[in-house]
């Protein structure tokens, strides 16, 4: 087989040959392994450490604005740094419109390409599709934001915004001027940037399923489609809703891309055209420039509540992830 | 696409399927492939508009020169591109031996309890936002110091470490259990056995984890944004405000200047070769360090 040899000859063979010595040797090699033991304890602590250290330093830091606005910091909204007011509902608002409108699009879109490449494509077909998916994963967020500038704002304000107030108007979710930054435009390219990562772990849950669920229904003479609804769909239901979730958390912190089309304006607006603006967004163009404590602490309590939900978000959904593929780490590559 | 269900000759004598049934089927087949067809489209889209931008916007000054002042046309990144590779060593350096000792620690040691709560944790981290990681890098090493090449590569350190330890652990419990005893039996310490039998084996899939993570970080700007700064100027101080590629793209496009919209573009295109070829080089690895691992 080729790749690495996994033994090396060289260390083997130096190990002495007569029992003595290498007895000395074994009991020689205690102390380093507890050294050892213990350096690599480290780095798994410093794992947890990382956590501790986010968790203190952005409770620590919130700290000022808590004691000025407790909790009607989160139910106001009102953001006015020149009269020491603040409150995140805006916010708040903008960052859940917009990982909304990503999940609707982006759901039935990756589902659709996992279902696609494990139960329909050619085999041949399979990992150059699964590859091309992933490229979308590696795509770096500027860019995104870039392409998106560029790109997708003129196309929405020219032509599917237009189109979309002409026949869904009457919604109410369609109206106002076509400016092409806003919600719409940034909740379309969080759905691009989070179509990998439920995809691939959709694709992940749908392969643990058994063959013989699969062989069952098409045996009880399914056809294909009902095959992967009744034989494969529900059976990976907790699965695919991990990957749902996992994809909520990274729309909710996604930053740069979102800054640069949601138009940054805190607001709250029924129509998807208007501009808005995020809780990660308000971080990026305020915090450097942030005068005042209060003004800072407000910014920092924001990033608190950011850090909270995408936790909960992540939590839960390694622990739906995790019952299906039994501890598997969930990630956007397969 | 054949259809599965009724030409197969296992059906035979079966009753037949009902012409409703059979169009559903044919209809979520078509469904599928129109999914596909809509993801690939964005992806298309933003790789031939950026090579087309890109390519049309790079020339040698915008890799050999720093930028010119505000509004003024011309001049480069050569100090942002200098900038990212000092911060992403500073990251490396870092975030890899941390990253590589924890998946040490959970594969070997961490076979319990504790080893599941660092598991969990590091899932949970590696979906921590990136602009939240930046705010403690400031409030650790910028706040009272200044903005640093430093902060920005702890920063991304920070965000390596979950993605390389989760990977290093899956690698090394692929190696046989059967290979450890051998060693040990042999007499060679536990320390030795694990360094040079159990990472070495597993050294192409290790590498796969640390240009996963590498490559995830290369593109990250919202850490930058008030760790590093940025820069006008040439810098190679640690504790200096330091320009860096993605943080350049986003002011730039951000910038009313077309000709800072021109650079931001072939920006991107650099990032995002430097990009590319780390995830094939990834792809290869993965392909090599499946089959010698197996």
């Amino acid at each position: 087989m080729p790749g690495p040899q996994p033994v090396e000859e060289t260390k083997v063979t130096s190990v002495p040959a007569h029992p003595g010595a290498l007895l000395l040797r074994t009991s020689g090699g205690e102390v380093p392994d507890r050294i050892f033991r213990s350096a690599m304890t480290v780095c798994g602590l410093a794992v947890l450490g990382v956590l501790v250290l986010i968790v203190y330093e952005l409770i620590s830091g919130s700290g000022l604005s808590w004691h000025a606005f407790g909790f009607k910091f989160f139910g106001a909204s009102d953001w006015d740094p020149v009269n020491v007011l603040f409150g995140a509902l805006p916010f708040i608002y903008g960052t859940l419109v917009s990982s909304l409108v990503a999940l609707v699009i982006a759901v039935p879109l990756a589902v659709g390409v996992a279902v696609f490449t494990t139960e329909m494509c050619p085999k041949a077909l399979r990992g150059p599709l699964s590859f091309f998916v992933e490229l979308l994963a590696a795509i770096p967020s500027v860019i995104y934001g870039l392409w998106a500038m560029f790109v997708l704002v003129p196309l929405l304000s020219g032509y599917i915004q237009p189109f979309l107030a002409k026949t869904l108007g009457w919604t109410g979710l369609f109206e106002g001027p076509p400016l092409g930054l806003g919600f719409l435009a940034a909740g379309i390219i969080l759905a691009i940037m989070i179509i990998p990562i439920i995809s691939s772990i959709t694709r992940e849950v749908l392969t643990v399923v058994p063959q013989h669920q699969r062989e069952g229904v098409l045996a009880l003479g399914a056809t294909r489609w009902e095959m992967i609804r009744v034989g494969v769909l529900r059976n990976a239901r907790a699965g695919i809703m991990g990957g749902i979730i996992l994809g909520l958390g990274r729309a909710l912190g996604e930053t740069i891309a979102v800054t640069m089309v949601i138009g940054n304006t805190p607001q709250i607006a029924r129509s998807l055209f208007a501009p808005g603006y995020t809780m990660a967004s308000v971080l990026a163009n305020e915090f450097s420039e942030a005068t005042g404590d209060v003004y800072l602490s407000a910014l920092v309590e924001i990033g608190l509540a950011l850090f909270l939900v995408t936790i909960i978000v992540n939590a839960l959904a390694q622990l739906l992830v995790w019952t299906v593929t039994r501890g598997q780490p969930a990630r956007g590559h397969a | 696409m054949p259809e599965l269900a009724g030409s197969s000759p296992a059906r035979q004598g079966v009753p037949a399927i009902s012409l409703r049934r059979r169009i559903t089927d044919h209809f979520m087949t078509g469904v599928a492939v129109l999914t596909v067809v809509l993801v690939l489209v964005p992806l298309v889209a933003i790789f031939s508009y950026l090579v087309y931008r890109g390519v049309g916007s790079i020339n040698w000054s915008f890799l050999t020169q720093t930028p010119k002042p505000v509004g003024e046309p011309g001049g480069g990144m050569a100090n942002a591109i200098v900038g990212s590779a000092l911060i992403l060593g500073i990251a490396s350096v870092i975030g890899v031996p941390f990253g590589v000792g924890a998946g040490i620690y959970l594969a070997e040691f961490g076979r319990n309890r504790f080893g599941s709560a660092i598991r969990f944790t590091a899932d949970v981290l590696n979906g921590v936002p990136s602009i939240v990681i930046g705010i403690v890098a400031w409030a650790i090493l910028v706040r009272g110091h200044g903005f640093s090449a430093l902060a920005g590569g702890v920063a991304l350190a920070i965000m390596m470490v979950p993605t390389i330890s989760r990977t290093t652990e899956e690698m090394l419990l692929l190696v046989p259990q059967a290979l450890r005893e051998a060693a040990y039996g042999l007499g060679i310490p536990q320390w030795r056995t694990t360094l040079s039998i159990t990472l070495r084996t597993a050294t192409s899939g290790v590498i796969t984890g640390i240009m996963l993570a590498f490559a995830r970080i290369a593109g990250e700007t919202a850490p930058l944004l008030f760790t590093t700064l940025g820069n006008q100027f040439w810098n190679l101080r640690l504790n200096q405000p330091t320009a860096a590629l993605p943080l350049q793209i986003y002011v730039y496009a951000n910038s009313p200047y077309d000709d800072w919209h021109r650079q931001a573009w072939a920006g991107a295109f650099v990032l995002i070769i430097l990009i590319v070829t780390s995830v094939a080089a990834v792809r290869y690895a993965v392909r090599r360090g499946t089959f010698g691992a197996a």
